[in-house]
């Protein structure tokens, strides 16, 4: 009998904004445990929360990139949960009365495209850090209350693969609205997998079984793989899948029970008292609607469309909201996508790999791209010439024009001059003229780069292969007619 | 932290909460004491257990109104959207934080250790 896997995940989503959910702590990375912190976050009787309108803005616009409703009314419930890491017993988080419903995702995988449908995102506030020793574990609140989106999804998801699909696009989309910076290694990106198996043929879902706190794409993938694999075989030998919280270990590439979390699961949510509820106006968002990009696939199709790109092109280029937008405004600025499409997947991407930056790190602009482009269409240096700039370009900000001028790197003009040129190639090389007039075709090339190299590298590579032929084949029927 | 969500695609979430006209003074004190990490012996697990199941009783008096009709209310005023500025505030001081720590470790408050 065959099984299917039904995969639902919880993504978390640490959201861009300066302060905690509820309290003005910085959100900073990386400072010395316990030093962001004050007595709402700490959980200190009497203090009260307020909620910081950017985590509510930045959550609605993740909602509206995904297709999701925003809720007419929203709200905050606690989540009891006794745990070292959460100081005041309870999450602040929304249990029935979400800030987004359903939406979803498409993905695209072996060239098939698939929805993933979104149940809801809601917002609620992260718990503190622990590190495990000995015989204790120490805890770091510096992250208990930076705002947390959760998105889930329905268990439309059928594969280790299409999870690690969707996680991309996720994350892709995510940055592209610019609501979170889904840094993984610093745990802006974590997510539970819900994962149940059922005979194929049948319609109800299998019991299933959650892995908790994956924190890397890979992670999740093997583990997924582990896990339906696991319970496949369960159900198969005639077993029971037992419902449970999972841990995933890494090192031994095996799930395993996580027993101190069984009675847990007894939340006992209850509303927030302390916090009043979100309505928002029509009007607000549609505000804020009006401030999203482009999707992804939006943009990766009109790119097609407009510049007359493949599809491989646009995605590539697409990929990223920084490099997309600087494609664009090459190609505005230059009047020619395909050849700022073919520079930008070349070699600035070679140099934005080499340098570990991005495409608003480095000192290249696309006004500085344009022109460059602009100076080899009007062959005023040639393509060559253009290439040995750039990387000067991208280091350090420079006009092309201004360099070709000082260097004296313009294109050593017309036909006569090149023709001299060419004369002098092949009075200088009479072997290689003997080698081509005796039937071998590459000789060629050797004189086109002696040509080249005569110019110093200014001369128009075509206009000196098209005269180093024309010679070549004057030669050619002088020698027949001899 | 998942919200514990039944997978019912397209029927919403299980709606959680104390269904009044159904509590038959089903208040388990000790479970709660032990969720709550609250160490009770048997005299006061019983003596709660009658206190508030007179509690319960006083409620479900509600139970007995027609309320047809009417949204559970989460809060008593109608005041929406009270927001704060993403502007940082300077909080507490480390010393001070860890002032009150019953036990602490380096920059960190001490804790049993609870690990799988």
């Amino acid at each position: 009998m065959n099984y299917l896997p039904s995969v639902g995940l919880e993504v978390h989503v640490q959201l861009k904004t300066n302060t905690k959910m509820f309290c003005g702590c910085t959100t900073a990375y990386g400072a010395p445990p316990n030093t962001q912190v004050c007595p709402v976050c700490l959980g200190y009787p009497g203090a009260m929360p307020v909620m910081n309108v950017a985590a509510i803005r930045l959550t609605v616009l993740s909602g509206l990139m995904l297709g999701c409703r925003i809720g007419a009314h929203s709200k905050f419930d606690r989540k009891s949960y006794f745990y070292p890491d959460m100081p005041k017993n309870y999450q602040i988080t929304q249990y029935d009365q979400p800030l987004c419903l359903g939406g979803g995702l498409v993905i695209e995988l072996g060239g098939q495209t698939k929805l993933i449908r979104l149940t809801r995102i809601h917002l609620e506030e992260d718990v503190g850090k622990s590190t495990h020793y000995a015989g204790c574990s120490g805890v770091d609140f510096n992250r208990a209350g930076v705002p947390l989106m959760e998105i889930v999804t329905e268990p439309d998801i059928s594969s280790a693969d299409e999870a690690v699909a969707f996680l991309l696009a996720l994350k892709q989309t995510l940055l592209y609205a610019g609501v979170s910076e889904c840094n993984l290694e610093e745990g802006n990106l974590r997510c539970d997998v819900n994962i149940s198996v059922r005979p194929e043929g049948t319609g109800k879902l299998g019991t299933k079984a959650e892995i908790k706190n994956m924190n890397t794409f890979k992670g999740v993938q093997a583990a997924l793989k582990y896990e339906v694999a696991r319970q496949i075989r369960c159900v198969a030998g005639g077993g029971r899948v037992v419902q449970e919280t999972l841990r995933w270990d890494p090192d031994l590439g095996e799930t395993f029970s996580m027993r101190s979390k069984e009675d847990a699961h007894d939340y006992r949510y209850f509303p927030e008292p302390d916090l009043l509820p979100v309505v928002l106006a029509d009007a607000q968002i549609e505000a804020w609607r009006a401030t999203l990009p482009e999707r992804p696939a939006e943009r990766r199709a009109r790119f097609m469309h407009v510049y007359g790109l493949p599809a491989y092109d646009a995605g590539v280029l697409t990929a990223e909201r920084g490099v997309a937008d600087f494609f664009e405004a090459t190609a505005r600025l230059c009047g020619n996508g395909k050849a700022a499409s073919n520079w930008i997947m070349t070699d600035v991407m070679r140099l934005l790999g080499e340098s570990g930056r991005s495409v608003t790190q480095c000192a290249l602009t696309p006004e500085v791209l344009a022109e460059l482009i602009l100076l080899v269409e009007r062959r005023t240096i040639n393509l060559p010439t253009a290439k040995g700039l750039l990387p000067e370009l991208f280091e350090q900000a420079g006009r092309p024009a201004e360099l070709v001028a000082t260097r004296g790197l313009g294109q050593v003009g017309g036909e006569d001059e090149i023709g001299r040129l060419v004369e002098q190639a092949l009075a200088a090389n009479p072997r290689v003229v003997q080698d081509f007039l005796a039937g071998k075709q590459a000789a060629a090339q050797a004189l086109v780069g002696q040509v080249m190299k005569l110019s110093r590298g200014k001369a128009d590579p075509q206009m000196a292969g098209r005269l180093v032929a024309e010679r070549l084949a004057a030669r050619q029927g002088g020698a027949a007619v001899s | 932290m998942g919200v514990s969500c039944e997978w019912l695609p397209n029927h919403g979430y299980r709606r959680e909460g104390v269904d009044l006209a159904n509590t038959t003074a089903d208040i388990r004190v000790a479970y709660v004491a032990n969720l709550a990490r609250l160490e009770l012996d048997e005299a006061s697990c019983a003596l709660f257990q009658r206190q508030l199941e007179t509690v319960v009783e006083y409620v479900r008096q509600i139970g007995e109104l027609n309320l047809d009709g009417i949204e559970p209310t989460s809060h008593g005023q109608p005041v929406y959207n009270v927001f704060r500025a993403d502007e940082v505030r300077p909080g507490l001081s480390h010393d001070r934080v860890l002032a009150n720590a019953p036990a602490k470790m380096g920059e960190e408050f001490k804790v049993p250790r609870i690990v799988e």
